[in-house]
């Protein structure tokens, strides 16, 4: 990093001033708590206890013989609970919210899970929860929003612009500015504002501590490749942390092609952004050239975004890590691949990973090592999945 | 050449009087009907006017400048178009102008272009919201290449921060004027006397003005008597959206009532 908060020239903090003395206070708290023992425990306890954690190494045996190349593992963040990795931050977060005395938690969801996450993390701990969705993806995933109720929290339907995840931010931000001195915003990504990126890759990073661990373990060594799908990036930059400095392994992000790059129909913003300054950062963004932000579009809620983490977009500057886009249509072949194949249903966005590993994988020989970081289930986006297929189900 | 915002509140000064700052979406409904608004601003009374360059995520801003936004984008209103207009009002008019937009605006259209042609239309200064302090030289080395003002904003949250920020102001401080996003405020309890309190302690110059908010001639007095001027937004905005192409006139008489009780 150049300066604080900055990955090179990606990041920074660009939020009104009304916040800043709020981005501020979360700064300080989070560098004493971050090195605190007694913070570190309560964490790690939370993660063994509550969440399921370590989450699973598992060797997807089949797939690997069907694809006939690379040995591929699947790290199984589907299998914590609430069902992705969300609930790695969002325990991070509402632990360092406690400590510093707030009462009320506000958080934007694209698909869903990182809502149900924070509402579920909201009632471990008897906090006021309010989750921003956009109106589209309430309908997209109302299983989620009836899972939020459920757990105590309040969902607000945001209907501006194009009532996507990027309108449910926008609106959490104003939400944020008028209730800032009581209310900790529990971002769901690698985005934002210093020292969010940091922050939320620092709670995700035990994703890339423990594949490490498990590989070394299972097959006594590093793996070639590791693969995971990038909206905001979050559970990307989780997976990748630890392999950064080892530049043997070979990273790459799955982000939504939607119906194909060079429709206007996607949210590849590696592919075909441009930086700007949006949502607090400096970042690769989808915009037209007056810095219009793009409406955006993909089956998968949760990958629905026009921007990406700062840390992604210097990873790609850098030629760290690599990023490829995956259509609706290959992304829904892997769910129902990886459904009929592995007996794992993979969430749509995890979905995109999959896709690329299905492409990567057989290039790849036999004694080498890919790993798919399996981000969430599959469970909510069987709907949509139907949908897409034009098979109908009554919800009835 | 002296930035007209300086030369307006010397002369306020002078005068003993109070700057009314007013603010209009540029291209809502379309740029013909702006052009006529600022002018009928200036004629009934407004010492500065804001034009707010239509952003597609506007953060910083209540339902009332959102919706302006969006109708201004959906007309087609581009940041080219707003500098023509610029152009066409300068040839009438040497009061200070603004523009009040997002940083990626500048950002995305290349900051020493935008700033060069922001001193060759005649813009005076820039407002940008979610442009904190510690992030202005993304955008001062070139405004000041050019000669135009950031003008830096303080909130009610800004505490200890108001001096450092205050110190290096040019043209006004915009105070913002309680929590929350643009747009009417029924009541304000921010104490103002105390907010604005570490100005007067320093000895800092810097006229201060008050915005968010302010909607009607009672609120525009009593924000005033705390400050060098009031800043008014979405109030105006309301009354675009009501009447469209004949709002200049309506606009007219808004700003009269509200500078007649200043």
């Amino acid at each position: 990093m150049s300066k604080i908060g900055r990955f090179g020239e990606y990041g920074g903090q660009y939020v009104p001033e009304t916040v800043m003395n709020a981005v501020h206070e979360l700064e300080a708290a989070y560098s004493k708590y971050k090195n605190d023992p007694e913070f570190s425990d309560e964490l790690r306890t939370l993660y063994r206890d509550y969440a399921g954690r370590p989450s699973m190494l598992y060797f997807a045996e089949k797939m690997t013989e069907d694809l006939g190349g690379a040995k591929i593992y699947f790290k199984r963040e589907d299998l914590n609970h609430t069902g992705s990795h969300k609930i790695n931050n969002v325990l991070g977060q509402i632990l360092l919210a406690k400590k510093m005395g707030k009462k009320r938690v506000i958080a934007e969801t694209g698909a869903g899970q990182h809502g149900v996450a924070t509402a579920t993390v909201c009632a471990l701990f008897g906090l006021e929860c309010e989750i921003y969705m956009g109106a589209e993806d309430t309908k997209r995933q109302s299983l989620n929003v009836y899972r939020m109720n459920l757990l105590g929290a309040k969902v607000n339907a945001v209907d501006s612009g194009t009532a996507t995840l990027k309108d449910a931010i926008n609106e959490a931000f104003r939400d944020w500015c008028t209730n800032v001195e009581t209310t900790f915003y529990c971002i769901g990504s690698v985005m934002g504002p210093h020292p969010y990126p940091e922050m939320v890759r620092d709670f995700q990073k035990v994703i890339s501590e423990e594949i490490k661990a498990q590989i070394l373990e299972k097959e006594g060594r590093l793996p070639d490749c590791v693969v995971a799908c990038v909206g905001g990036g979050s559970n990307a930059m989780g997976a990748f942390y630890n392999f950064i400095e080892d530049k043997q392994v070979r990273l790459v992000g799955a982000e939504a092609a939607g119906r194909g790059v060079d429709t206007d129909m996607h949210a590849a913003t590696m592919a075909k952004g441009t930086t700007g300054i949006f949502h607090g950062m400096k970042s690769l963004f989808l915009q037209n050239e007056y810095g219009q932000i793009d409406p955006v579009y993909s089956i998968s809620a949760g990958l629905d975004y026009p921007g990406v983490g700062p840390e992604h977009a210097y990873l790609k500057a850098e030629g760290r890590a690599d990023y490829v886009s995956i259509t609706d249509e290959e992304a829904v072949n892997a769910f129902e691949y990886l459904s009929r194949t592995e007996g794992i249903i993979p969430a749509i966005e995890s979905s995109h990973a999959v896709a690329a590993a299905m492409k990567i994988a057989p290039q790849m020989d036999k004694n080498q090592i890919l790993i798919i970081n399996l981000s969430g289930r599959g469970d909510k986006d069987v709907y949509s999945v139907a949908r897409y297929r034009e098979v109908e189900i009554n919800e009835e | 050449m002296k930035n007209r915002i300086d030369v307006c509140f010397e002369q306020l000064k002078r005068e003993n009087k109070k700057a009314l700052i007013t603010f209009v979406t540029a291209g809502d409904p379309d740029l013909e009907t702006t052009e006529k608004c600022v002018y009928s601003m200036f004629e009934n009374g407004a010492d500065i006017v804001e034009l707010g360059v239509p952003f597609s995520d506007p953060i910083a801003e209540g339902p009332t400048i959102q919706k302006a936004s969006l109708r201004a984008l959906e007309k087609g209103t581009t940041l080219d178009m707003i500098f023509g207009t610029v152009k066409k009002i300068r040839k009438n008019c040497d009061k200070p102008l603004l523009l009040m937009m997002y940083v990626n605006t500048i950002f995305r259209y290349g900051t020493e272009k935008f700033f060069s042609l922001c001193s060759e239309c005649g813009i005076d200064g820039v407002i940008v919201p979610d442009l904190p302090f510690e992030e202005r030289d993304e955008i001062t080395p070139y405004a000041d290449k050019y000669g135009v003002y950031s003008i830096n904003l303080v909130a009610p949250t800004s505490h200890e921060r108001i001096k450092m920020i205050a110190g290096e102001s040019k043209g006004f401080l915009y105070v913002v004027s309680s929590l929350g996003v643009t747009g009417k405020r029924s009541e304000f309890t921010t104490d103002f006397s105390q907010l604005l309190a570490p100005l007067k302690d320093s000895g800092i110059n810097c006229p201060a003005c008050i915005g968010f908010g302010i909607s009607n001639p009672q609120q525009a007095a009593k924000m005033s008597s705390y400050c060098d001027g009031v800043i008014v937004g979405s109030a105006v905005v309301d009354i675009i959206a009501e009447y469209g192409k004949n709002a200049p006139e309506k606009t007219g008489e808004l700003i009269r009532s509200l500078k007649s009780e200043m």
